[in-house]
């Protein structure tokens, strides 16, 4: 359908619209339009991001001298995949009713690991870091000079095509997800993954990862050319101040520093051998340095690093200190510095201190100032350049330390040293680390706001809405948070705060071992799988609470019960196995079985797997999923938070675990046709402190008779539920409300005017 | 077919647990005898198969007992322990052609049987044991076969002659449905420990052991690369439950030991790294909107060492023992991902041997299929993009039709002939002479030259001439009219509902063997052999017996369902009047022809 909102026509790709998604991209125009931010809550299941897509393309396209670029971040790569393929249907459905002036450029970006080809390189690697260093082994610039004179150097044959086609290597305009990407490499024999970043600068629509802008050492190599006129999105933002904190934060093991020892004497090794060989080029480098270049100017795109992890305004300007320019110097420096941070880590007691304290006694026991612990990366990186190292991955523990140095040398608050002789839980197993947090989330996403005109951060879990400004430090021009119109009530709420005995269920610490509890949960999940069709997802608390309750109900035999009716499949730390059983779990939903899956509240599954329609009639949460409230990090940055933003320790805590649980059994809606039930397992949700802070959406269905409920209530409830969504319904939601809307309703709207918007 | 008898070693058990008393069984044909080695012990057994309604024996395994259970027709059963399977399965074959004839020689002794056509002697037992399921699972059929065949008017062999259809559906569902792995773990051996001494038991069937196999790669190869050649099947399932009991204690440091001494031991301890090679190769085909691996190579922040620890992250610390530690929910996801996979293999489960390298064999057809599927690629592609599509903003895709299936034609279009016959009354006599057979091609090839014939010359002259349709349309609209009136309101309710139970079921019973009878009538024409003569003579007879019973039942109904009853009963009547009508006709055409028989019968 196609429709106007104030002067852009809008297509949208299907025939009907629901009215918050129309009045969700009435909003968004008027951010875009006043070139600020926003920040607006929708509730899952009502199309958030095919809104979103359709309103920018089109508002792009209804201005063609000035285009808006649109940056979509997303956390994971199959998010990615997913938001690629809404948009792609929206670029069909536009490129049938406008022709070829829709066309628009739109690509995802990801790693070497995700987009590299080669089977020479693909074969040897397992990881990120090996996939990196074995393309690097290839393609470094001083491999492909040696190459020309000795054939017998191996190189990628689909980045020497890719660099011979030059200007002419493009990509056509179209959709590309990465195994689009990775097929039209093939194709031409060019090299997808530098095709892809060069081709950035030059798309519509990027589609990548949060990191990409919010981490420096990403961000300044794959978004520093973005330009300002463009619009950034962070879609299921809900976590958005976790990630900046992330990026921002280093620790520190014993591990750690041995390896970077090791990477030290090789450095050395290194170094004298290439005093022996070829002496200039130290010298080069050291005139270079005198000069005030930590990077050389323009680096071939296959040599760049991981850059600073510093925020590119905080990096200094200037030349590199003269008692690091000299190689063996800084090596030493750096050996001082190692040296001093495993004494650090020998500490009997938990130490925290503040970067200040922290640099001042480097700088008294070590003599290394903070000027200088601010160029260790560029100085490391520069003499790995000059070293021509190309394993990388091997050189990771030292990369590390020199991050650490560079972070604590620029920021002097915002942050704490936390060392930890061993884990709290296991005092015996000692187990030293020495962190570098990050309390503050607004300094990793500052440049994005500054830089870039509009930036929407967007989610199904936002509440409260007020609070994030306060923690990312911003002003929304539009700040909003929609309801859901319900053509029929598709989710159904429940708080279990009793099991089957009449006796409370709880997480809490006291009674999260009680066999009693264990039980009850136990027999909640086995009355559910039998009547219950499809898929039912579980959420626990943590990984540890999950083994053990699931191990318990082993012993019992409650397990064996539950697999009478339904396969169990469980998430592990294991990324593979875990996606195998999630893939297993919908062919067991797929072909009538049935399956539960066992997840962990705040892990990757929560993130970003959705369970709809079939996948996920029912979500349990078992529990409340707080943070560890004992963590020292945790305790640290609630101190700062309470300190700069006057937010009070509970109520954060509080707002932070309700969001994940929310977050949890939001995933079971992906449209109004879908329905799916949601319980609550613990007490402590039945008290209004903890409950209000649930979104609005599943507020307003959670009825007061659901709030207490036992575990025979709730099977008698579900049953009638389930039963009653089994009926067929009307769509356009009949007589009263309308909630899905035709062409013809917004004509109508658009002259009534808008104020009598639907709600 | 009884070879003469049959004489056998056996123990003779009153319950399965009783050690038995030694003796000699020794089956006729229509008893068997049991003569105990020592006379003093107890007194022999003498039973006729008469009195045996059943029976049961143990499946053939590693450490059962041979076993042949008698049940008899009163209750309590006779339980034969035998040396081996070979000698009990003698003896169960012996026996369940002794109870099926003695079964139907209580059935069809009064048969005359100078008049069969084949030798009854010839059908095999399976044969046998078919009808006698077919007839005690349909009731009906069991009526018919009680009313005609035992009544004498048609042999065995003809009733079922025109069932063959049914007898062969049923050969074809006797190849039973493979069943899949079971939802409950099996494999999961628990140990059963007996509380007073040290000693553990472990159970193992074929059938665990099989998931044994399938869940376990590097268990599967070991037996595969070990026995027989290494050590014996015993050896191997011994440390099988050995380092399973190792597992359950949940001690890695004492599993690293013990695997350290013994590096077959070592093999059930450690990570199946075959599972984990399948897994590295399965990931490469799995659903990109799921794939979690792809994010850790995305995954820039979470550098080793760099972002913040998670919580959890500290359970993982590196141990020289991880290899030996296993969780609960790694063998659940291995559990469950076998179990969909389903089982691939037909060997009959029992010879441990066979099922590995079955297994073996269906993994590398596996590996050429997936090597060789191009395709799948691209429907998932497909189906993601379906995905992504929000189903309720759109009109749906195809229009809501679900396709008919019809699971048996025959039954279906009898049913509806049937109904169609009770409505149209009057027309049914035409309709039914004149349907032919036709073969599916000859009906399309004929469909399609009348189509081509209307394409060329238009529709000149209606398909279905005037007067017939009006007719046809007259009747049904009457009918439907006159039943509608009467019936009211409820559609579904058919006009045999409203009559009492027992004239319903006697209208229908009738109908019923009307049908057999003129099936039977039919099929005999023309009469070619004196066999053929007798038959219908008898079928003759055995019809002209309904039509009394058809005028009782009319007269027997309230004057308010008369009219309804004697409108089912006319279309019997004028299927049975064509069939007179037929019969006299050949009479006299017959007798017309008087003497000159060629085929030398009367």
């Amino acid at each position: 359908m196609k429709f106007q909102i104030e002067d852009v026509t809008v297509y949208f790709p299907y025939d009907h619209i629901y009215p918050e998604q129309y009045s969700y991209m009435v909003e968004l125009k008027r951010s875009l339009d006043a070139k600020g931010h926003c920040l607006l809550e929708m509730p899952t299941g009502t199309g958030k991001t095919i809104a979103l897509l359709s309103l920018i393309t089109s508002y792009s396209l209804s201005k063609p001298s000035n285009p808006v670029k649109l940056l979509y971040c997303t956390r994971t790569v199959h998010e990615m995949e997913k938001t690629l393929a809404e948009l792609r249907f929206l670029h069909r459905y536009q490129l049938q009713h406008l022709g070829p002036s829709a066309r628009i450029l739109a690509l995802g970006l990801s790693s070497r690991k995700n987009l590299c080809i080669n089977p020479s390189v693909v074969s040897a690697a397992e990881n990120r870091d090996s996939v990196d260093a074995a393309c690097r082994k290839l393609t470094a610039s001083w491999v492909r000079s040696l190459a020309v004179e000795n054939p017998n150097i191996p190189t990628c044959s689909l980045f020497e095509d890719y660099e011979k086609a030059g200007s002419n290597a493009v990509l056509p305009p179209g959709v590309y997800t990465l195994q689009d990407l990775r097929a039209f490499g093939r194709e031409k024999g060019w090299c997808p993954y530098f095709l892809a970043r060069h081709m950035v600068q030059f798309a519509n629509v990027v589609v990548y990862s949060y990191q990409y802008l919010l981490d420096p050492k990403v961000a300044g190599i794959i978004s520093k050319e973005m330009q300002r006129e463009s619009v950034v999105v962070f879609d299921e933002a809900h976590n958005i101040d976790n990630v900046c904190i992330e990026a921002l934060s280093v620790s520190v093991r014993s591990q750690t520093l041995e390896g970077a020892t090791r990477n030290l004497n090789k450095m050395s090794h290194e170094i004298e051998r290439f005093k022996a060989t070829d002496a200039g080029r130290l010298r080069a480098e050291y005139n270079r340095l005198v000069e005030g270049l930590a990077q050389r100017g323009n680096l071939p795109i296959a040599d760049t690093w991981l850059s600073n992890p510093a925020l590119p305004d905080d990096i200094l300007k200037e030349a590199v200190p003269g008692n690091i320019r000299r190689a063996e110097h800084f090596l030493s420096v750096l050996r001082r510095l190692v040296q001093y941070l495993k004494g650090r880590l020998q500490t009997e007691n938990v130490e925290k201190e503040g970067p200040v304290t922290f640099v001042a006694s480097i700088n008294a026991q070590v003599g290394i100032d903070q000027k200088v612990l601010r160029f260790c990366y560029d100085r490391l990186h520069s003499l790995m350049m000059t070293l021509e190292i190309t394993d990388t991955d091997e050189f990771l523990h030292i990369q590390t330390i020199c991050d650490f140095a560079t972070l604590v040398g620029t920021y002097t608050r915002g942050f704490s040293i936390i060392i930890e002789p061993f884990d709290e839980r296991m005092p015996n197993i000692p187990d030293p680390v020495l962190q570098l947090s990050c309390h503050d989330a607004s300094l990793a996403i500052k440049p994005v706001f500054e830089r870039f005109q509009t930036v929407v951060i967007t989610s199904g879990t936002l509440s409260p809405i007020d609070l994030y400004p306060r923690l990312l430090n911003f002003n929304p021009v539009v700040s909003r948070s929609f309801t859901m119109s319900l053509t029929r009530d598709c989710i159904c709420p429940m708080v279990l705060t009793r099991g089957s005995d009449q006796l409370p269920v709880s997480t809490k610490y006291d009674m999260r071992t009680d066999e009693g509890v264990e039980r009850n949960y136990g027999r909640l999940l086995l009355e559910m799988v039998s009547i219950v069709p499809d898929g039912i997802v579980c959420f626990f608390v943590s990984y540890s609470y999950m083994d053990g309750i699931v191990n318990s109900w082993n012993e019992k035999g409650i397990l064996k019960e539950i697999m009478q009716h339904k396969l169990v499949f469980i998430e592990t730390q294991d990324v593979v196995e875990t996606t195998l059983a999630l893939d297993n779990y919908r062919k067991a939903c797929d072909c009538g079985r049935g399956a539960v899956f066992f997840s962990v509240a705040r892990g990757k599954v929560a993130e970003g797997i959705d369970f709809d329609r079939h996948y996920g009639r029912l979500v349990i949460m078992f529990g409340v999923p707080f943070q560890y409230t004992l963590s020292r990090i945790l305790i640290a940055r609630l101190e700062y938070l309470r300190e700069t933003f006057q937010i009070k320790e509970g109520d954060f805590l509080t707002f932070d675990a309700l969001r994940q649980a929310a977050q949890c059994v939001g995933r079971v809606i992906r449209s109004k046709a879908d329905y799916g039930m949601m319980i609550f397992a613990d007490k402590r949700y039945s008290r209004h402190d903890k409950r209000s802070k649930l979104p609005g959406w599943i507020l307003s269905h959670l009825r007061d008779a659901h709030l207490n409920l036992s575990t025979d209530m709730a099977m008698h409830i579900a049953r009638e539920f389930l039963r009653k969504m089994a009926q067929p319904y009307d769509k356009s939601g009949g007589s009263g409300k309308k909630t899905l809307l035709s062409q013809e309703d917004l004509e109508k709207m658009g002259n009534g005017g808008l104020g009598e918007m639907l709600f | 077919m009884a070879s003469g008898k049959v004489i056998k070693r056996a123990k003779y058990k009153s319950s399965v647990k009783d050690p038995g008393v030694p003796g000699i069984l020794e089956m006729m044909e229509d008893r068997f005898i049991f003569t105990p080695n020592n006379p003093k012990l107890s007194s022999s057994l003498s039973v006729q198969f008469k009195l045996i309604k059943g029976h049961k024996f143990t499946k053939e395994g590693s450490h059962k007992h041979a076993l042949l259970n008698l049940t008899q027709d009163q209750g309590g059963s006779y339980i034969f322990e035998f040396e081996n399977f070979s000698d009990r399965d003698v003896c169960r074959e012996f026996v369940g052609r002794a109870t099926t004839m003695a079964g139907e020689a209580g059935k069809t002794s009064s048969e005359p049987s100078a008049v069969t056509p084949q030798d009854e002697q010839l059908i095999s037992t399976q044969e046998m044991e078919r009808r006698i399921k077919l007839l005690q699972e349909d009731g009906e059929l069991q009526k018919l076969h009680k009313q005609f065949v035992i009544g004498g008017i048609l042999t065995e062999a003809e009733f079922w002659a025109t069932r063959k259809k049914l007898l062969d559906r049923n050969t074809s569902s006797v190849i039973k449905q493979r069943a899949g792995f079971k939802s409950a773990m099996l494999a999961d051996v628990k140990p059963a420990a007996d509380g007073r001494s040290n000693r553990v038991t472990f159970n193992l069937s074929p059938e665990i052991i099989h998931q044994i196999f399938a869940e376990k790669p590097a268990v599967h190869q070991a037996f595969l690369k070990f026995v027989p050649r290494k050590m014996t099947e015993k050896d191997f399932w011994n440390k099988y439950c050995r380092a399973e009991y190792l597992h359950s204690t949940k001690n890695p440091v004492a599993a690293a030991a013990e695997a350290a001494e013994d590096e077959e031991l070592a093999v059930f301890l450690k990570n199946d790294d075959v599972w984990a090679s399948e897994a590295r190769r399965k990931i490469r085909r799995v659903d990109p909107t799921l794939d979690m691996e792809a994010d850790e190579g995305d995954d820039y922040i979470h550098l080793p060492d760099h972002g913040l620890s998670r919580d959890d992250s500290k359970d993982a610390i590196d141990s020289p023992y991880e290899e030996y530690r296993r969780s609960l929910s790694q063998v659940l996801n291995r559990h469950g991902a076998v179990v969909l996979e389903g089982r691939s293999i037909d060997v009959e489960l029992g010879d441990t041997r066979s099922v590995a390298e079955a297994l073996a064999r269906s993994k590398q057809v596996e590996l050429a299929n997936e090597a060789s599927d191009g395709n799948a690629n691209q429907e998932r592609l497909d189906r993601i993009s379906q995905l992504a599509e929000i189903e309720d903003l759109q009109p749906p895709h195809d229009p809501p039709l679900a396709p008919l299936f019809i699971k048996d034609p025959r039954d279906y279009f009898d049913s509806q002939q049937a109904n169609a016959l009770k409505t149209l009354g009057d027309t049914l006599v035409e309709t039914r002479q004149m349907k032919c057979n036709l073969s599916t091609s000859e009906a399309y090839g004929s469909l399609r030259e009348c189509i081509s014939e209307i394409k060329i010359a238009g529709l000149s002259d209606p398909i279905v001439k005037p007067e017939i349709a009006f007719k046809v349309f007259n009747g049904l609209t009457q009918n439907i009219s006159s039943t509608k009136y009467h019936l009211g309101k409820n559609p579904q309710e058919s006009v045999l509902d409203r009559l009492p139970n027992i004239t319903k079921d006697e209208l229908l019973h009738h109908w019923t063997s009307i049908q057999e009878l003129l099936k039977h009538f039919w099929s005999s024409y023309p009469i070619t052999t004196s066999y053929l003569y007798v038959k219908v003579g008898r079928l003759k007879d055995a019809m002209s017996q309904i039509y009394p019973k058809l005028q009782e039942i009319k007269e027997s109904v309230q004057s308010d369902f008369r009219h309804q009853v004697s409108l089912l009963v006319q279309p019997m009547l004028q299927a049975l009047d064509a069939a007179f009508a037929h019969y006299d006709a050949d009479l006299q055409k017959r007798s017309a022809k008087g003497g000159d028989r060629t085929n030398g019968y009367v």
